[in-house]
């Protein structure tokens, strides 16, 4: 059995096989993996007993629950008008040209993928980004740089 | 209509120390129509934005008969320009906690869920912690009552109630048809409460201070105050609780920038303001009802990217399911984009407009509904700044 | 306890109606029609394409008829200034995003979509267009269905129906927003998922999003190729169903007609699958007989329950689902693959032809039938041995082009041989009907006696509940039978998946008691087949059944083993059910399918 496998195992044994517990599972797998592949999927439907089709259509309808390959690190910099105001789009275009990557893509070393998300809650401290759970509100280029230095160095 | 000035308040916030949950021993010790009496007599409506009469909502929950009932709390904030829960989550969860305990005491319910957005995951390990120092209470004292966290994963149709049902029992975001309504079915078809997290903290502050206390503030229709998430053109954004049934000009007078051209009340699905009508507006449910989001807008801004963005958050978060809804928001979307284009004449704003009023009588639940919000309101008061 | 009714006002009219009844059906009550595309009788309540909202007075918000339940008082204006704007706009809204070439399209002429737009005239293309280029692809993959995503107006018919119909689960919907669309698992080709091919999808599409993979033209092809002999065969259900894509009513019984048509349009010979389903009883009850024998004497581990294998849907759906109960299916061909076999070899034979030089058709209910003809084991008589299947909707535009006005045609008789049927092959086209069929053959070979029902009517195998159940008790038995004495027979039928998946799971946990099960894929059995007339409901399809148990009333012979020409194939060319020419070509195997 596989790790991911295991780690599906026990996220059913601890919510319950049913399908409320479908949400938990699918958060589980990502919070680990980052993202669902084809074989996760139907994992994760074989345990819940349900379609896999089922199964993609609920992951697909959440943008957190990614069904294509992601990077180690997920940054999302918040769109939102009062984050776009505050200037977001400098910081994109900044880490566009760190990562050589455009926004919706993945670094060649896997390490990091770029992504916009709607709004993230901070319009007071706006632009604001999350790399994987973790939010840094007021960033600005030079912060946002250093702070995906720092995520890059601890993912060497 | 009640002349009320702009009064900055302290509840929600203050008076948060290590007593614990002082508040519940003292509330218990009533029945439950007793509590369901004080929060029906404080006059408070729902704060996240619809402004359904939170002792109402309870005591119909109670008058179903049912085994199991739940008490969910919202926590999806998800409307732009709204931050106020996460801050309430993170400064005062107990007083959350305690709502929901006293609601669970109310209608009769066992179980308590605090739906929170995945964007905010970073909130769960203190939230948890919270949570266990509860439930040694809830043991201590013999309450009964478990409250258990589930997370969102980015999805703002899930604040709306019965979308956040169906992800809870691990399904898509879809809104269901209504009735029935969550008081009768709501999660796993049982009778259910669901409140904002805001609207949860209020109940702790109204069985602490009591409705008549509580219902001093604020105006007739719109009882206490509330929690406003101020950004924009502002030099102090943030969370400021103030006193419902103030005129919008007294706000900008207070938060603005001095060239204040536009408040978006009630975030993107809210209305806009122009600076023509600060002056006749009134924030609360006799006038302009929100869930607390003010964007200001000083003149720098171009509305069109104003109305366009939020255009583009309905689009992609609109959950598909409804015609009016989901082909609506794009037709607003590309309507608008083809009129700056040229490729469409400025009349075609009105079809837009009519498209508009249908998907606010028509559309199957809130989203689609108040999408005509914002759409009308900046087309009618910055119609130039679209078309050219 | 009776429900109590509710007082309410539709466009003025007082009506009292059952406390539950929805808007919609209340209004119908009235004779007042509210246009609807979501909503379909045979399946749960959505209220998503809000084409059916209404006014009630006092509130804000229009409801969606189907969705809303009548309440005491309500004043309900089906066709207000509010209503009928919005209305338009959600068919505008629809129109948008829907590829309408409506000329160039399969389903002009039967599309719901159409028939609204039409009626509310909407002619100018108010709003932009939002179709997809890549959207226009149409998958292809299956030799059954086609979806084509530019037509799909996101109704969920189709997704409802794979789920709570037949618990198949291979349609759902993914993404959100804009991007929400009706798709597969990960978006895969529909012949990579778990899909059936029953085509229930196609009969509840108001578009022309899902239809039925076409052969039409491969099959004028055949008949205008002079050096070619086609033969057609035609299943039983399809002489009820046929009527109502020409212009009739359902439950017509139009069999002659067909035959008639059949023969215009130039096909050589004009057979009847009911031939083999006559032969299929022949087999499966030897079978069934054989295996309670080995389990009963000489208490061999034998595969019991038997089920059914008549229905490609039910088989590829064991295939992926239930792959542990393979075993227990009948080895049986479908009847189709049976005539097919025959034709290319017995039939052959007999009339002096050349296989090689034989087209094989077969006009079915079924979509799925077009899968399972092309199954590499479907190649008995060394050539394929069914061609091309063609739906009762496909004949029936083949007899549109042909010009032929189907009411007036004469009535005329199938070909022979492979065309004598009786009407223990007939019921074979509804539920519970390959049952009937087998018990009134079975019963009387071990007791030399009809089967003690009423003019040989097994009413318990009829009718339209999801799952029935039979119990046979077998007195007096001839005495090569004897370890049947006394024996009860247990049996059940399922139509519908779904329904099917409840006896499976019986099955598979032990706690079923059955010796013989009859599963149809689709709901109502083969007359309520993914390959018949649209639109379905409950009500359609009993017109259907009710047709064709008149029309095994109507038949000189009713029981399976009475069939002349049956008796005389075994006699020349078979020689026993389950003998060495029958293994080898009326009978096959099956594989296990990935169910993920």
């Amino acid at each position: 059995m596989s790790k991911t496998d295991v780690l599906i195992k026990e996220l059913v044994t601890k919510y319950g096989k049913n399908r409320n517990s479908l949400m938990p599972v699918l958060q589980g797998v990502v919070q680990s993996e980052k993202c669902l592949s084809e074989e996760t999927l139907i994992s994760i439907a074989r345990e819940l007993e349900l379609s896999a089709a089922e199964v993609y259509g609920t992951a697909s309808f959440y943008t957190f629950l990614d069904t294509v390959p992601r990077g180690k690190n997920i940054i999302r910099i918040c769109k939102t008008i009062t984050c776009h105001m505050k200037g977001k789009d400098e910081i994109i275009l900044a880490l566009e040209n760190m990562l050589r990557i455009k926004v919706g893509e993945t670094t060649h070393d896997k390490k990091f993928t770029l992504l916009t998300a709607n709004c993230l809650g901070w319009c007071h401290k706006g632009p604001v980004m999350l790399v994987n759970n973790e939010v840094f509100p007021e960033i600005n280029v030079q912060k946002s740089i250093e702070i995906i230095e720092k995520f890059s160095k601890e993912t060497a | 209509m009640e002349n009320k000035t702009l009064k900055k308040i302290d509840l929600i916030f203050a008076g948060y120390t290590s007593t614990k949950y002082k508040v519940l021993e003292k509330t218990f010790q009533k029945t439950p129509d007793e509590i369901i009496n004080e929060v029906l007599d404080s006059g408070l409506k729902g704060r996240g934005g619809a402004g359904f009469p939170t002792g109402l909502k309870w005591k119909f929950t109670k008058n179903q008969e049912s085994d199991v009932k739940y008490v969910v709390c919202n926590a999806d904030e998800g409307e732009p320009g709204t931050f106020k829960d996460r801050e309430i989550l993170e400064r005062v969860p107990r007083k959350v906690f305690s709502g929901m305990a006293i609601c669970g005491r109310a209608i009769g319910a066992k179980e308590g869920y605090l739906y929170l957005r995945g964007e905010y995951t970073y909130l769960v390990p203190s939230l948890l912690k919270e949570i266990e120092i509860f439930e040694e209470y809830s043991k201590q004292y013999n309450y009964g009552f478990k409250i258990f966290i589930r997370l969102g994963s980015g999805a703002y149709i899930c604040g709306e109630e019965s979308a956040l049902f169906e992800s809870m029992e691990g399904k898509r975001g879809e809104p269901r048809n209504k009735p029935p309504y969550p008081t009768v079915s709501g999660y796993n078809s049982k009778p259910t409460v669901i409140n904002n997290v805001e609207t949860f903290a209020t109940v702790q502050v109204i069985c602490k201070i009591g409705a008549q206390e509580y219902k001093k503030l604020g105006t007739t229709d719109s009882r206490g105050s509330k929690l406003f998430s101020v950004s924009g053109d502002t030099p102090i954004a943030g969370i400021h609780e103030l006193e419902l049934g103030m005129p919008l000009q007294e706000f900008v007078d207070e938060f603005g920038d001095g060239d204040t051209k536009a408040v978006q009340v009630g975030g993107a699905s809210g209305h806009c303001v122009p600076r023509k009508q600060f002056n006749q507006t009134v924030i609360g449910f006799e006038g302009i009802p929100t869930g607390g989001s003010m964007m200001v807008f000083n003149s720098s801004r171009s509305m069109y990217n104003v109305l366009h963005d939020y255009l583009e958050f309905f689009t992609e978060e609109s959950c598909g399911q409804c015609t009016p809804c989901r082909v609506g928001c794009q037709q607003l979307l590309k309507g608008i984009e083809a009129v700056k284009r040229g490729e469409r004449p400025p009349s075609y704003l009105e079809d837009l407009k009519r498209l508009a009023q249908t998907m606010k009588i028509a559309a199957k639940c809130g989203l689609g509904q108040s999408v005509a919000n914002p759409f009308n309101s900046i087309i009618d008061n910055f119609r130039e700044e679209i078309i050219y | 306890m009776s429900k109590y009714l509710v007082n309410l006002k539709i466009n003025n009219i007082p009506v009292s109606v059952e406390e539950g009844t929805t808007i919609l059906d209340a209004a119908k009550q009235l004779n007042f029609k509210i246009p609807t595309l979501c909503n379909h009788p045979d399946l749960s309540i959505a209220g998503n394409c809000r084409v059916c909202v209404v006014e009630v007075k006092g509130q804000r918000l229009l409801a969606a008829s189907c969705a809303t339940p009548v309440s005491e008082g309500m004043e309900i204006s089906t066709n207000s200034e509010k209503v009928r704007s919005s209305r338009k706009h959600v068919i505008e809204l629809l129109l948008s995003e829907h590829n309408a070439d409506c000329t160039k399209c399969y389903k002009n002429g039967n599309c719901e979509l159409q028939e609204l737009s039409n009626e509310y005239r909407v002619g100018d293309h108010l709003f932009l267009d939002l179709v997809r280029a890549k959207d226009k692809i149409v998958d292809i993959s299956s030799p059954s269905i086609a979806k084509d995503d530019s037509k799909c107006i996101r109704c969920q018919r189709c997704v409802r129906t794979c789920d709570e119909l037949q618990a198949v689960g291979a349609l759902a919907v993914v993404h959100k927003g804009d991007h929400q669309k009706i798709s597969t698992f990960l978006n895969k080709p529909l012949n990579e998922v778990v899909c059936t091919n029953c085509g229930q999808c196609i009969n509840r599409c108001p578009t022309a999003a899902l239809t039925e993979r076409n052969y039409i033209e491969e099959v004028w092809n055949a008949i205008n190729n002079p050096e070619i002999h086609v033969v057609v065969q035609t299943a039983p259900a399809v002489r009820v169903g046929l009527g109502e894509d020409l212009g009739l009513e359902p439950g017509h019984r139009v069999t002659g007609k067909m035959v008639a048509a059949l023969k215009h349009l130039g096909f050589d010979s004009v057979l009847d699958t009911d031939f083999t389903a006559d032969l299929t009883i022949m087999e499966e009850g030897t079978e069934l007989l054989t295996r309670l024998k080995k389990a009963l004497v000489d208490g061999e581990k034998v595969a019991l329950p038997m089920m059914t294998s008549c229905s490609p849907g039910w088989i590829k759906f064991q295939e992926h689902i239930y792959p542990n109960l393979l075993e227990n299916l009948s080895t049986c061909k479908s009847p189709q693959q049976m005539f097919g076999a025959l034709a290319k070899t017995y039939y052959a034979q007999k009339k002096g032809l050349n296989p090689k030089n034989m087209i094989s058709v077969s006009i079915m209910p079924c979509t799925a039938k077009k899968f399972e003809c092309d199954r590499p084991e479907m190649r008995s008589s060394g050539f394929q041995d069914v061609d091309y299947v063609l739906t009762t909707r496909e004949l029936a535009r083949m007899i549109k082009q042909a010009g032929i006005d189907f009411e007036k045609l004469h009535d005329e008789n199938y070909d022979s041989i492979l065309g004598e049927s009786t009407g223990a092959a007939v019921i074979f086209g509804a539920t519970g009907g390959v049952m009937e069929a087998a018990l009134r053959t079975a019963y009387e070979i071990v007791t030399g006696r009809e089967v003690p029902f009423t003019n040989l009517n097994i009413l318990p195998a009829r009718g339209m509940q999801g799952v029935k159940e039979a119990s046979v008790r077998i007195n007096n038995v001839l005495p090569q039978w004897s370890f049947l004495e006394g024996v009860e027979l247990n049996v059940a039928i399922a139509h519908g998946l779904a329904n099917a998946k409840v006896l499976m799971d019986a099955v598979s946990a032990g706690t079923a008691n059955y010796h013989f099960i009859e599963v149809m894929a689709c709901p109502g059995g083969c007359i309520g087949g993914g390959g018949q007339p649209i639109p379905t409901s409950p009500e359609i399809r009993k017109k259907r059944a009710d047709a064709i148990y008149s029309e095994d009333e109507h038949m000189t012979l009713r029981k399976s083993h009475e069939n002349p020409e049956v008796q005389q194939i075994y006699k020349d060319f078979l020689h026993e059910p389950l003998g060495h020419k029958s293994h080898d070509l009326l009978h096959t195997h099956y594989k296990a399918r990935k169910r993920y």
